[in-house]
């Protein structure tokens, strides 16, 4: 199972929970897409309609910032641990 | 009855409330605090009233939620609320306008969006369908953005009329539909667009915000980017009612539903010059369509005053004496609740006020 860490802006879309689990692995976007599935207005805040990342919003695979491994396409192991920040952004 | 003056700024939602006649003002929030809540509605065609706030939070994106107990308890949907369809390709950058239909629709919400689109609730606002046939028009490829971004920034249904719409947008100038959304016309002949090579273009035009008159809903009033139009067929043609303004550029535009023929401004000095005229906090108000302008402003601040009211942020309620309310970016907000005479403070240092709405709840 991935492990995805939620930050704390967004633990009201993820049932108060830190920390979520995930069947899906394989890459970046199968684990999103699993989220989606079950925390669908979660998952929304990480991406937007037409799937791709939010801007001020970083995904890290296993501490790996997914920019740098692919973006969506970043390799996911079974047993990954996929962190969600929201980046350093706004007034 | 209390009355409930919605507050939207750049960091959340600031819900006023007055029980004594709109005297004094009990201020609550911020609601969805750190988003920028530049849409919000009061839909009192339920018989619990409904308040609607579209967010857009930088990190996040954009939503909108719904509140059945005067914002004690907001809800979204599973799903995105207001999304575009895969095929277009678009994603949206944010809610810029909620707006009731009429009361012969009572499910029906409109939200003007960015990009410039209009989406359409059956559900009284908790999800939205594109309106594919504005979305479609062939002159989307030539809408522009102003400095806010590319919006459907005001949408105004037709009282008595469920099949006559109109939209305006920045920049694009104002559409007509008068068939129920099916089919869209360009309607901005008289308005001037000063920043094209042909300054009067069929569409194109920087349409900051236009009202709906109270008397005769085929009377239209606009505040455009320089100049102040009236249209009296419905937003087909326009006439400038510039003349006793202290000047033409500005962002809001209001009449009261109660009040035909008023008409209240806050005019800036110019595109260049973004600052109130004479650096004075004053409304400008016509109680003649457009024909006179009177300064309104006893009560609001003197000496130096620096600044602006945006498109929504001045809004007017549904009780007799009228209600006429303004947000500054200041983060203040100013009401009278006798159609301008005489103004007070509702609220001071909240961030920059974005739109407001006011009603009777």
């Amino acid at each position: 199972m991935v492990t995805v860490l939620v930050p704390g802006p967004l633990r009201g879309e993820a049932g108060g929970e830190s920390r979520l689990t995930v069947a899906a692995s394989g890459t970046l976007r199968a684990v999103l897409d699993d989220l989606a599935g079950s925390w669908p207005r979660l998952a929304r805040r990480i991406r937007d309609e037409r799937g791709e990342l939010r801007r001020y919003v970083n995904v890290y695979v296993d501490g790996e910032d997914c920019r740098h491994l692919g973006g969506l396409d970043a390799p996911v192991p079974e047993t990954a641990e996929v962190q969600v920040l929201p980046s350093v952004a706004g007034g | 009855m209390a009355t409930l003056l919605a507050i939207g700024t750049a960091k959340g939602l600031f819900l006023a409330t007055s029980t004594d006649g709109r005297r004094s003002w009990e201020v609550s929030g911020p609601h969805f605090p750190m988003t920028g809540v530049y849409a919000v509605a009061i839909d009192t065609r339920r018989a619990t009233p409904r308040l609607l706030a579209g967010t857009t939070s930088s990190h996040f994106g954009p939503s909108v939620a719904t509140s059945d107990d005067l914002g004690a308890s907001w809800h979204e949907p599973e799903e995105a609320p207001v999304a575009f369809p895969a095929d277009t390709g678009a994603t949206l950058g944010r809610v810029w306008q909620l707006v009731p239909a009429g009361a012969d629709q009572p499910d029906v919400v409109w939200a003007g969006t960015e990009p410039s689109a209009l989406f359409r609730s059956d559900d009284g606002g908790i999800t939205y369908q594109l309106v594919r046939a504005l979305w479609d028009h062939p002159h989307r490829e030539q809408w522009g953005a102003g400095f806010g971004g590319q919006a459907v920034h005001t949408v105004l249904p037709h009282p008595a009329d469920a099949d006559r719409l109109l939209v305006a947008m920045s920049t694009g100038g104002v559409y007509r539909s008068t068939d129920g959304g099916a089919n869209w016309a360009p309607g901005n002949t008289g308005i001037r667009a000063y920043f094209l090579p042909d300054e009067w273009p069929e569409f194109g035009q920087c349409v900051h915000k236009v009202a709906r008159d109270a008397g005769s809903p085929e009377r239209l009033y606009a505040q455009n980017h320089h100049g102040v139009y009236r249209s009296d067929d419905d937003g087909r043609t326009w006439s400038s009612i510039a003349d006793g303004l202290p000047s033409d550029f500005g962002f809001p535009i209001v009449s009261l539903p109660g009040r035909p023929d008023s008409v209240f401004t806050f005019p800036l000095t110019a595109d260049s010059e973004r600052f109130p005229v004479d650096r004075r906090c004053r409304v400008f108000r016509s109680s003649d369509a457009g024909a006179s302008w009177q300064p309104a402003s006893a009560g609001l601040p003197e000496g130096p005053f620096y600044p602006a009211v945006l498109r929504d942020a001045m809004c007017a309620d549904d009780a007799t004496p009228g209600g006429v309310y303004f947000g500054t970016r200041s983060g203040e907000v100013y009401a009278s609740r006798d159609e301008g005479d005489s103004w007070s403070r509702v609220v001071a240092h909240l961030p920059d006020v974005l739109c407001v709405r006011a009603a009777a709840v």
